[in-house]
Order: C-alpha cells, then structure tokens, then sequence
C-alpha cells in the first residue's frame, strides 16, 4: 500500500541503543497534490522523552504524526523509528506498529466489537498472542485506564472521553515503546478532557515516550520536556515548556500563543 | 493539511444494543389497508362480473389453488436460488471493486455498470438465449433447463447491485476504521474480514432484502422465456376454464396477492431494520 | 450513409457479425421505432409518475383519514406486487371488461389499447415508489421550518409547494433517480402485451436475421446509452437545485 519514497539506507534495526534518538526526522517533506504540508522537519525524540506539538490548524501536525507510523508516506527525507528507517520499502511494518502506538482525534473503536474485544484483537490476531494472557492483560489495561465494570459495554455506549481511553489501552496492549496521540481531546466534552488526561499524565509518569499534537496548553506545558512550534509545514520554534511558554521568540508563536492563552 | 472534519459519533450509533422491542409484524389498520386493498381488487373484479357465469371466479381459483400456488413455490425457489448466486457473485466483485489494482478495479467498474443498468428482463433473454442447454464436462451431459437459466439470469442484476451495496457500505465507513486497524499492524485483509466487512453487514442487510424482495417479484418475467411458473400456469388455468375473460381479473389478483402477502411482510422487517439500525 | 451501409454489409459478409439494423432500411426502421416507442413511454411515464408522487404525497398528510388510507393501500399494493402481474392485471383483467368502441373506420376496438395500458399501469406501478420517495422527504424538512412558514400566514397548500416540496425534492432526488432509471428499465415489461418497443421490435429483428447475439448486445448498448442520458439529466438537475449547506450537496 505505502510507496517507497525515500532514498535513504535503512539502518539495520540491531544497531539502535537507548542513547540514541528513538525518533529521528530529518528533513521531511510531504505535499497533497500541490500543497506541501510539510517542508522541511527534522527533530529527534529520546527515550521517555515527551514531546507536544503545537500550532493553528492546518500546519501539518497530524500529517506530521501520521508520517512517524507510516500511515502517510513521505515524499523526501528521512524518518526512523529505533534506528530503522520508517519508508523504507523492506520495512517490517508489522515490527514498526507494535513499537509505535497511535491514539486518533475520533478514537476510532471499532464499533462492533466490546471494549474488551477491542482491546484484545490485535495482539491475539496480529501479534498472536495466547488469547487468555492477552485477555487478562486486557483487564488489567482496562483497569488502568479506570474503566473496570465497562468491558462488555459496546463503544455506542460509552461517552466519548470512557471510548477515547478504551483507545489508549488499546494502543497499550500492543506494548509499544512509543505512543503517538493526535489532538485526542479535541472531539471530547470540556468535562471529559481531563479524564484522558490524567490517563495520559499516568503513562508519561511510568516512563513512557510519548508524543502529543495538541491544543491542551496548559496540559502541554506541566507534562512536556520539549515543545515543538509548527506553522505551514515547518518548525518555527522549540524549547523546554517554561522557556518556550513564558518568553516565546518568534513573533509567529508570540501571535499564536495570544490568541490562545 | 487538511482538518479531517469532525463528525464525532457518527460511526458509533448504528450500534447501538438491539432494542428490547421485538419485530413483530402487527396487522394494525394502516398496515392492513394494503391487504384489504389487493383482497378489494380481486373481490371486487370477481364481484363485478359474476352475472350469468356457471362459476363463481372464487370457486375456480379455490379448485386450482394447489396448482396456481405450487406454482408460486417455484417462484420462490427460483428468487432464492437467484439472490444465493447473485450474493456470492456479487460480494466478490464488490471485493473487486474496493481493490488495490486500477486495471481490475475498472474492469469491475464497467461490468458491475452494465448488469447494474440493464433491465432484467433483456438479462434474462441474455442469459436463456447464449447460455447453451447443456453442458458437456469430462464426457458427462449436464443439462441445463430452461428454469436454471433464468436462475442465472435473474443472478446477474442481482451480481450488480449486491457489488454495488458492497461497494458503498465500505466507502461509508469512516477512514479512521481503517487507519486504526492499520496503526494496530492489521494486514489489509485482516482488516476487511475482521474490521471493515463485519460492521457493513448490518448497513448492507436492508438494502439486500429489498433487493430481494425485487427479485421475488421478478420471477415471474420467467414466463416471458417459456419457464413454466405462477404466471403461466394462470394463464393455463384460464384456458382450461374455457377461456371465460371474466376470469381473467380474478386470477391474475390472486397472484397478486400471493406475491403481496410473501413481499409485504419482508418490506415492513426491512423497514424495521432499517430503523434499528438507523444512524 | 451508403457507404457505411455498405461497410456494414462487408463486415456480414467476412467476419459474420450482422448489423442489420445498420445496413438493411427495413430493420432500422424497426428499431428506430421501437426506439421511439421505449422513449415515449419512458417519459411519459417518467411525467406521470412524478405527478402522482406529488400528488400522492400531498395527500398523504391530508386531515381526510379515508384519503390517507387510500393512497397508504396503493402504495403498498403496488410495492408490493410484481409489475408484470399488474399490467397483466390491467391489460387482460379489467381491460376485458370494459366496453369496445367504434373507431374511425368502424372497427370496434378497446377503450384503452395496450400502449395505454402499459402507461397507465407502469405510471401507477412507478407513482407509489414516488409517493413513499417524496413522503420520505418531505419527513426530513424540519418542523420547524413548516412552523416558520405558518406563522407567515401561508395556506396548507401554500406551504407544500413553496416551502415543503422545493426542500424535500432536494434530499429525495437521488433515491428519485435511482426509481426512476429502473422505470425506464421497467418499460421493457410492455412487451409482455405486445407494445411494439424496444425489446419487442428488437425480438423481431433477431428471429428474422437470426443475429442473436449481436443483437443482443446492441439492445443491451442502447439501454446502457437511454439510461446513462436519464442519469445525466438528473445529475445535471441535482447539481443546478443544490443550495450550499442543504441536504446532499453540503460539505461538497
């Protein structure tokens, strides 16, 4: 499905060590037709590092996002995950998405399975794993993410901040070294924001990398270690939450932070 | 970049638990109006012209009613046999249609087209007059009789439009199902069998009874083609009563009814699924 | 025109593939009006039918209980029962019974001849699909607009054809065109009475050139091309009825 777009040499896999970058962009470029989304990236990500993305709409952080486990090929440049370089044509896609979690705006459940059965799925059906380890993993993930008691509740039935973390055990069932989250509060009611995010300041407390698009300001500066500006497909400005918060640069971020804050 | 568009529970309400109501097909006055319409009809033409006739039409079509309904049981066999075939055939070109390749993906598309506009009834002259009487395989005639084809021939608009319903329900699927399943490292065809086809069932179940219900009452274009169904063995039986054109009201009413009380009750569960699952 | 007649002729003669109604006066003049007569019930019906739809759907919201149950057992008759059976019905049943008159030369023909029988029931036969398209349409318009357009002192009628119908016709008219190519795909059952249309003329044509399946093919060719036209004129009708953010054009 995914072309192969770059040129760059896949880095074998077993060379990567917890001291390098466990992300690694660089230079990337991606367009719709003739609109290019993203000119131009590079950052890196380290292990149990969290990092938000801010920007206005449309700057191509949830392209950006997608681009890291190959949702959305990239056009040029270079992305790697562990060392391996994500758009490569050999990449094992099955090993990159269980190291890579992804939690979506619309939670995306899928609606005619139980939050239980959503939960398991992958792992027994991808990773085929034994399905009664899976599903006391399952529980336990369930329980983490306080929703003990709605295992057999179908997601219609859940409100939209209980299916936004049924999404996130999801994602956590495959065990992945890194969670993506794409502004998964965004579609959520005011009351139920603050339910994921605990369930999400939970996860950077263990120690999990993660990170976060998002419009949370406030949520962005006490969990970040680093913060990332975007805006038309570039990186404008970046830097630790209280630098970058209190006394902004650029006179784009300075414009952007005003109208939010 | 675009904004994907915020349509935050759309996917989630046509699954909704199943109500406690149960389907019960309850004959109350509005729903009865049409049955008391088909029974005025042939009542009434029979009523009409009941005069100086040895018989009365309701005499002759109880005498002949086993004949006349063993007749519409043929109906039924042939729209269940069709709707079968054409299911099958059709759920595997819709595959085709949501596939990867371009050049199959279009093939498809003109095929699915051209039974899709085609009337049935022209499919059916297609399918008896170039599909051979019998085939010859490893020294073995099958025969193919003339009520096989026009299985086949009602099978193809069916192929069709069971394609298209295929076709449609995976398009309107958010793209999010498919993104998740993918960032879950689901193959594609995991996520077609187990992700993507299970939750078109339900969107696909109303439209197919419909289709079905087309079906049933399309049969009885096989005897247009010399199949031997209801239709043909009223008209016989109006010969064999002397050809009285008195008759002829009553006795094409009373298929009418037959199809009535079959599609009716389809028509009103399919009105009731359609609700349940409404999004 | 003669020399593509005559090329027509070639291609019998070496490959096989007979193309009479290219080449031979006779047969085209056969399926020209067959041709004709397929478009003419077509859009005769197609008129009808919207006009009974209309009508039918207006009614349907009638304070008349007895109106309302009329219309609710056609509709459901007719939805439910086959289109053969109902022009046989038609044509043979009641057609049998009304009286035969004069015409002008003095032969004593039925009041209603198969053609117009095949109108009348195809009409009737496609109108109670109309009626439910339309009744679903009308459902969509928001209460409150109807509320809206009372307070301004608009009459029932009043409402129905300028607030209610222009609105309805806009959600209904994909579900409006899909009943309406099968109606002209529904012509075809007029041959079962002997309308000389398409199919009829064209079963002519291959019995006596005993050319079954190229004429199959072209028939089925000219189907595709009648609907493919009635496709686009209601397409084109769409696309100039589309008010930005109403029903199916929103968001486009």
């Amino acid at each position: 499905m995914m072309q192969p777009t770059t040129k760059a040499d896949p880095t074998p896999g077993g060379l990567w060590t917890p001291d390098k970058p466990l992300i690694q962009l660089t230079d990337v470029h991606k367009s719709f037709g003739a609109f290019e989304v993203l000119r131009g990236i590079s950052f890196d990500v380290m292990k149990g590092e969290v990092v938000c993305i801010i920007g206005p709409s449309g700057s191509g952080k949830s392209t950006l996002i997608r681009c890291i486990n190959a949702l959305v090929p990239i056009d040029a440049g270079s992305i790697q995950v562990e060392g391996q370089e994500v758009h490569d044509p050999k990449l094992d896609k099955l090993a990159l998405r269980r190291k890579v979690g992804m939690v979506f705006q619309q939670y995306n459940l899928f609606p005619h399975r139980t939050a239980l059965q959503n939960v398991m799925m992958a792992p027994v059906h991808v990773l085929r794993q034994d399905r009664d380890e899976v599903e006391q993993r399952a529980h336990a993930l369930l329980k983490k993410v306080r929703l003990s008691g709605k295992e057999n509740a179908y997601p219609g039935e859940l409100s939209g901040g209980q299916q936004q973390r049924v999404a996130i055990a999801r994602a956590l069932a495959m065990r992945p070294d890194v969670m993506l989250f794409d502004e998964v509060t965004a579609a959520l009611d005011p009351e139920t924001v603050k339910e994921v995010l605990i369930t999400i300041r939970e996860l950077v407390e263990e120690g999990m990398t993660c990170m976060l698009v998002t419009h949370e300001m406030g949520f962005a500066r006490e969990i970040a270690d680093q913060v990332y500006f975007t805006d038309r497909g570039v990186i404008v400005e970046h830097g630790a939450p209280d630098e970058f918060f209190s006394a902004p640069k650029d006179e784009r971020t300075q414009a952007f932070l005003s109208q939010i804050l | 970049m675009t904004e994907r568009p915020s349509v935050p529970f759309a996917v989630l309400h046509p699954y909704r638990r199943p109500e406690p109501r149960p389907f019960r097909l309850r004959l109350r006055l509005i729903h009865g109006v049409g049955i008391a319409g088909a029974v005025a009809l042939i009542g009434g033409a029979a009523f009409a012209q009941g005069g100086t006739s040895t018989r009365s039409a309701f005499e002759v079509i109880l005498q002949w009613s086993p004949l006349l309904l063993s007749g519409f049981l043929f109906n039924i066999t042939i729209s269940v046999l069709a709707m079968l075939l054409g299911t099958i055939a059709g759920i595997a070109l819709g595959l085709v249609l949501i596939g990867h390749n371009p050049v199959t993906r279009w093939t498809g598309w003109v095929f699915t087209q051209f039974f899709r506009n085609s009337p049935w009834l022209v499919l059916l002259f297609f399918a008896m007059f170039l599909i051979p009487y019998e085939f010859r395989v490893a020294g073995t005639t099958i025969p193919f009789p003339d009520w096989i084809k026009a299985v086949i021939g009602f099978s193809l608009p069916v192929m069709a439009n069971v394609a298209e319903l295929v076709r449609g329900a995976v398009r309107s699927l958010p793209s999010g199902q498919w993104e998740a399943a993918e960032s879950l490292a689901f193959s594609r065809r995991q996520t077609l069998w187990m992700i993507i086809l299970p939750q078109c069932v339900k969107r696909m179940l109303p439209p197919w009874m419909n289709l079905y219900s087309l079906v049933t009452m399309a049969t009885v274009q096989a005897s247009i083609v010399g199949v031997t169904e209801m239709l043909t063995l009223t008209s016989q039986v109006h010969a064999a009563e002397g050809g009285r054109p008195d008759l002829l009201a009553p006795l094409y009413g009373f298929a009418m009814l037959c199809f009535f009380l079959y599609c009716y009750p389809i028509e009103r569960f399919t009105l009731y699924l359609e609700r349940r699952f409404k999004v | 025109m003669d020399a593509i007649a005559e090329w027509f002729r070639t291609l019998y003669d070496t490959t096989g593939i007979n193309i009479t109604v290219v080449y031979d006066a006779y047969d085209r003049q056969r399926f020209i009006e067959g041709l004709g007569m397929t478009i003419m019930l077509s859009v005769v019906t197609i008129f009808t039918s919207l006009v009974i739809g209309v009508a039918g759907a207006w009614a349907q919201s009638s304070p008349l209980r007895l109106l309302r149950f009329a219309i609710n057992g056609f509709v459901t008759v007719f939805r439910n029962t086959p289109p053969l059976v109902q022009i046989f019905f038609f044509y043979f049943g009641l057609g049998q019974i009304l009286p035969r008159v004069e015409d002008a030369d003095g032969m004593r023909v039925p009041l209603i001849d198969n053609v117009e029988w095949a109108i009348i029931s195809l009409s009737l036969f496609a109108g109670a699909f109309n009626v439910e398209i339309f009744r679903s349409g009308i459902e969509a318009v928001p209460r409150t607009t109807v509320e809206a357009a009372e307070s301004l002192g608009y009459t029932r009628l009043g409402i129905y054809r300028h607030v209610v119908l222009p609105l309805a016709l806009r959600v209904c008219l994909p579900a409006l065109s899909n009943n309406l190519v099968n109606l002209v795909k529904t012509t075809t059952l007029a041959y079962a009475i002997a309308v000389p249309e398409l199919l009829y003329v064209s079963k002519q044509i291959w019995t006596d050139s005993q050319n079954v399946p190229v004429m199959m093919l072209i028939l089925l060719a000219t189907y595709t091309v009648l609907v493919g036209i009635l496709v686009f004129i209601m397409h084109r009708w769409e696309r100039a009825l589309a008010i930005p953010g109403y029903g199916q054009g929103a968001g486009r």
